[in-house]
């Protein structure tokens, strides 16, 4: 019964998107209020239903109801209860109506917060996510429906969730995900709104401002969490594999992030307008176009869905109709005239335009890595696979451009900024970083030779510090070094300070991880010992042990340093009762200089394993980094600004303080 | 290099010589380790989702790392390594894709797209330098423009 | 800005949708064989029946004949094995690379199954399998009489996927070989 409910709660939402989408738009041309009011509380109404339904689904998976075939392919009795919650979400239709009701959550949150919009803007953006929640509904209903029965049959026990989504990973990174992906659709609608009613003024960028930071922060966040799930789970010590799904995840991200930069220009300098419009609607056709690639099943992928080329299909059209539709809409509405306002030197503007560059630059080159080989395989090229050498190729140099360039982002002004002036500003965090470039290496060293000097950390050791001295002068100079007026600076400013040092965090990271890695795969009998990266490790023993749904192997080694112990690991390799998956998991023990990483291999006969050592120094600094890259974007998104009704007189404040608003 | 390390650590490393521990994949000379890491991190599992020879423990996996390793004793070179298993298992599992008339585009195009963005935003600028020179007077009315629009847009609140 | 440079999005969009849609109906996962077009490799193996017979690539010359790459531990042999015996009794030469196995097991497999093959190769460490550019049994190959490889097939050969893609080349490469 819970089931069917589930099913017309889903027809309900549906149609009320439809009203939602149709009723306020053509109140907005022929100007009836009450039409226009309309949306709002569609979008709430809407977002009831759904969320009934999602209970409803989720009611199925703790009940254990096979007959739902969506539910029998999923879950099992043995699956623990937060595992049955998060296997809600954990394959294509399930996830589907995640998206759908984080979508109509979104549109919720703009019906609820628009009192200050004109009603016109208001109605026509929530038309145009009640036509995107159409779309999925129409998709979830026709082509996925997560409420099928298995008929007349139901089997009496479910086939369960694959091993590797049986883990916290699953609960918390596939929703901040989609709240990001998703949250993009609001700057999105706000987009064509403005395409519609021709209205681009600096008014216009403002609102769209905190909505664009909002969704950039959970997908900040969601991304960070997936490449940190992919660590720890995978059981190779990888965190990034230019693999199509995280590249789906990761395009959108560089064009939002090129968005937020642009769009403040929009807003405080009424430059880039077309330019802020096309971002806003690249960064959401690229949300779409990745879940095309991720559930059509044209790439292969370490984290594909179950593919269909059905689904393919609809969704393609959808692609079309979405994006093609509203791409058309700009070329036919989009702003012509030129930017009066005039900057130059190396102004804000100009630095903001060249960041643009290459975030886009970025973008499309991993779009084109991702999607050369269906060209090729199209064009009749044969097949080819395109990786991580390829995209570390382009990528390391582009973002290395992007910190050099990152380092004046405090020191600029707008309209005009004098070159020597910034040069100045730089002589003296640009000595202090090759100085420590050049030295910190040494310490790293266990011998000192030429060849264990590494360039790779020498290089990005420069950058780091660059980025961070440069900001910490910027923020010396702005406070004029006295404490109390810290809390003056306005949390834009803050923001971008604390999103920059993430930034530089994060490539810490990446560079001395990658510097200095060490790793060992070993045979190895009970006692044995190895030495790696300064560590002593003992394998102790092999136990069986049994969990609530595997059994497993369950390996102990001893950590010491210098004969001091440091920590005892328990790397398993399970082997799940239900499907007969062999789950590889790794032990990590994490500090913030460096993790220990140990991996159970394949037993080899007489007492032997294979286990895979790894020391990753820093290696924690990605993620920590893109947290407080997020925090910078959170930051940003709550300041006071968005939130005073009181007019600021000065538009164009570039006074030391505020500098960055 | 003993002589700068602290004694229990010299003993801890002369026992592990001592109780053995040996690597999973033996070399004759340690060097051809370093090529081999770097191999099996380039080159694809044929029969896998999108994973290098590295990280799969497929069967194939297992035994084209052992190929590669067979290749490296018999010094091979790289180049020499890569034909060896393209000419058998085609162009797919090169990770890093030849530069040859069928991929020109894939690595040609991020270059291409860097300079015209980089080109488009010099040009922008350079106009903009100019009419900052030539009129001060639109500045001043836009800025006032600007202002009002702000404006209208606060009372709309 | 002109209004022309504002359709280039759109235009870019376009192709790129053209490229998806085209792509829908490919399957990654499929590869392509260097091989086809190719000389079967040179090798030199023992046979599946007599550990002391040397089987190497000129015994496969003279006749067009299919290569089937099997192993009993492999689940989709199971399925596709009837296929073989079908068509062993129709005329066509069927010979067997057993892939990866264990001699004993083989032997009793094709005594409880029935042996389709004119001769099995035994390639216990996947050394040809790996020159063949095998990555999974089952795997079929067709071979003309000059030795050369003409087409091959990763997975299980049913009667569809003989009608589609073998019968008409088998019955070209027999009437080349007249």
């Amino acid at each position: 019964m819970t089931v069917e409910l589930g099913h017309a709660a889903l027809i309900m939402a549906l149609c009320l998107a439809i009203i939602q989408a149709v009723v306020p738009m053509i109140g907005s041309f022929s100007g009836h209020t009450s039409w226009m009011r309309l949306g709002h509380s569609m979008a709430v109404g809407q977002f009831v239903f759904v969320a009934l339904s999602f209970a409803c689904l989720a009611t199925a998976f703790v009940q254990d109801d096979f007959s739902v075939a969506y539910v029998a392919n999923n879950s099992n009795t043995l699956l623990p209860l937060h595992f049955k919650l998060s296997a809600v979400w954990g394959a294509h239709e399930g996830s589907l109506l995640l998206w759908s009701l984080i979508l109509s959550g979104w549109s919720t949150a703009v019906a609820l917060c628009s009192g200050k919009l004109p009603l016109v803007l208001s109605a026509r953006v929530l038309s145009v996510l009640g036509a995107i929640s159409v779309g999925f509904a129409l998709f979830l209903l026709f082509t996925s429906n997560p409420f099928d029965r298995v008929l007349p049959i139901p089997p009496l026990e479910g086939s369960d969730l694959n091993p590797l989504l049986q883990d916290f990973g699953l609960i918390v990174h596939p929703p901040m995900l989609y709240m990001g992906y998703v949250g993009f659709s609001v700057p999105f609608a706000f987009a064509i709104a403005a395409l519609i009613g021709g209205q681009f003024d600096s008014a216009w960028a403002r609102w769209s401002r905190p909505w664009i930071n909002v969704a950039w922060v959970f997908l900040t966040i969601g991304i960070s969490l997936g490449s940190w799930w992919a660590y720890y789970e995978l059981g190779w010590g990888g965190w990034w594999f230019w693999d199509p799904v995280e590249n789906a995840s990761f395009m959108p991200w560089l064009a939002g992030t090129a968005l937020m930069h642009s769009i403040s220009a929009s807003e405080k300098r009424g430059v880039f307008r077309s330019w802020t419009l096309l971002l806003a609607i690249l960064t959401f056709s690229l949300s779409l176009l990745g879940t095309f690639l991720v559930r059509s099943g044209v790439l292969t992928s370490v984290h594909a869905f179950a593919s269909d080329p059905e689904r393919g299909i609809f969704i393609l059209a959808f692609l079309g109709i979405v994006v093609g539709g509203s791409l058309l809409l700009f070329a036919l509405r989009g702003p012509t005239m030129r930017s009066v306002t005039t900057y130059s030197g190396w102004s804000r503007e100009t630095m903001l335009l060249i960041n643009n560059v290459l975030l886009v630059s970025s973008m499309a080159m991993i779009l084109i890595g991702t999607l050369y080989p269906l060209l090729a395989d199209v064009l009749g090229m044969g097949k080819i696979s395109v990786g991580p050498p390829y995209f570390n190729f382009f990528f390391v140099p582009l973002m290395s451009g992007l910190m050099v360039c990152l380092g004046f982002a405090g020191f600029t002004r707008w309209k005009n900024t004098e070159g020597r002036a910034l040069l100045k500003k730089g002589v003296l965090p640009s000595i202090i970083s090759l100085v420590l470039a050049l030295v910190l290496p040494i310490f790293m060293m266990d011998k000192l030779t030429w060849s264990n000097y590494s360039l790779t950390a020498v290089i990005t050791l420069l950058l780091v510090l660059w980025v961070v001295t440069m900001s910490l002068e910027d923020l010396w100079l702005k406070s004029r070094g006295k404490l109390s007026s810290l809390s003056s600076l306005s949390g834009s400013y803050w923001g971008m300070l604390i999103a920059h040092i993430g930034l530089a965090v994060c490539a810490l990271g990446v560079g001395l991880s990658t510097a200095y890695d060490a790793q060992k795969d070993l045979r190895m009998v009970p006692g044995d010992t190895t030495e790696l990266g300064g560590y002593q490790f003992q394998f102790v023993d092999v136990k069986r042990i049994e969990g609530p749904n595997f059994i497993a192997y369950r390996g102990n080694v001893e950590v010491r340093s210098g004969g001091e112990f440091v920590v005892s690991l328990s790397p398993e390799k399970r082997n799940y009762k239900s499907g007969g998956q062999v789950m590889t998991e790794a032990d990590i023990d994490g500090q913030l200089h460096r993790d220990l990483y140990v991996s159970l291999g394949e037993p080899l006969g007489d007492q032997a394993w294979a286990i895979r050592f790894q020391v990753k120094p820093f290696v924690r600094c990605i993620w920590l980094g893109s947290l407080l890259i997020g925090l910078g974007g959170l930051l940003a998104a709550f300041d006071k600004r968005y939130r005073r009704r009181r007019l600021q007189k000065s538009v164009n404040s570039s006074s030391e303080g505020l500098a960055f608003e | 290099m003993m002589l700068r390390l602290p004694i229990g650590l010299a003993l801890v490393l002369a026992a592990t010589v001592l109780l053995g521990s040996e690597n999973l994949v033996q070399f004759s000379d340690e060097s051809l380790r370093i090529r081999y890491q770097a191999l099996i991190t380039e080159l694809r599992c044929p029969k896998c989702q999108n994973q290098n020879l590295a990280d799969s423990n497929s069967p194939i996996s297992q035994d084209l790392r052992e190929e590669v390793q067979r290749m490296l004793e018999q010094q091979m070179t790289d180049v020499e390594i890569k034909y060896h298993l393209t000419s058998r298992y085609s162009e797919f599992i090169l990770y890093r894709p030849d530069v040859n008339k069928t991929t020109y585009l894939l690595w040609g195009s991020p270059v291409v797209i860097l300079l015209i963005g980089l080109i488009v935003a010099l040009r922008l600028n350079r106009r903009n330098t100019v009419q900052v020179v030539s009129s001060g007077k639109t500045q001043i009315d836009n800025e006032s423009r600007l202002a009002e629009l702000l404006e209208s847009g606060e009372d709309e609140k | 800005m002109n209004r022309i440079a504002l359709f280039l999005p759109l235009a870019l969009f376009v192709v790129l949708t053209v490229v998806l849609l085209l792509g829908l109906d490919k399957d990654p996962t499929e590869l392509p064989s260097a091989l086809v077009g190719e000389p079967f490799p040179v090798f030199s193996l023992p046979a599946l029946h007599d550990a002391n017979q040397i089987l190497d690539e000129q015994d496969l010359l003279g006749d067009v004949v299919l290569v089937n790459i099997w192993a009993t531990w492999c689940f989709a042999c199971r399925i596709e094995h009837a296929m073989l015996n079908q068509l062993e009794e129709q005329g066509v030469k069927v010979i067997g690379l057993n892939y990866k196995d264990n001699r004993e097991a083989a032997i009793d497999w094709l005594k409880k199954r029935g042996d389709p093959y004119t001769f099995s190769i035994f390639d216990e460490r996947g050394r040809l399998g790996i020159d063949l550019g095998v990555y999974g049994a089952p795997e079929t190959y067709l071979l003309d009489a000059g030795g050369t490889i003409r087409h091959r097939r990763v997975g299980v050969v049913d009667d569809r996927v003989w009608n589609n893609e073998f019968r008409d080349l088998y019955a070209q490469l027999m009437d080349e070989k007249r």
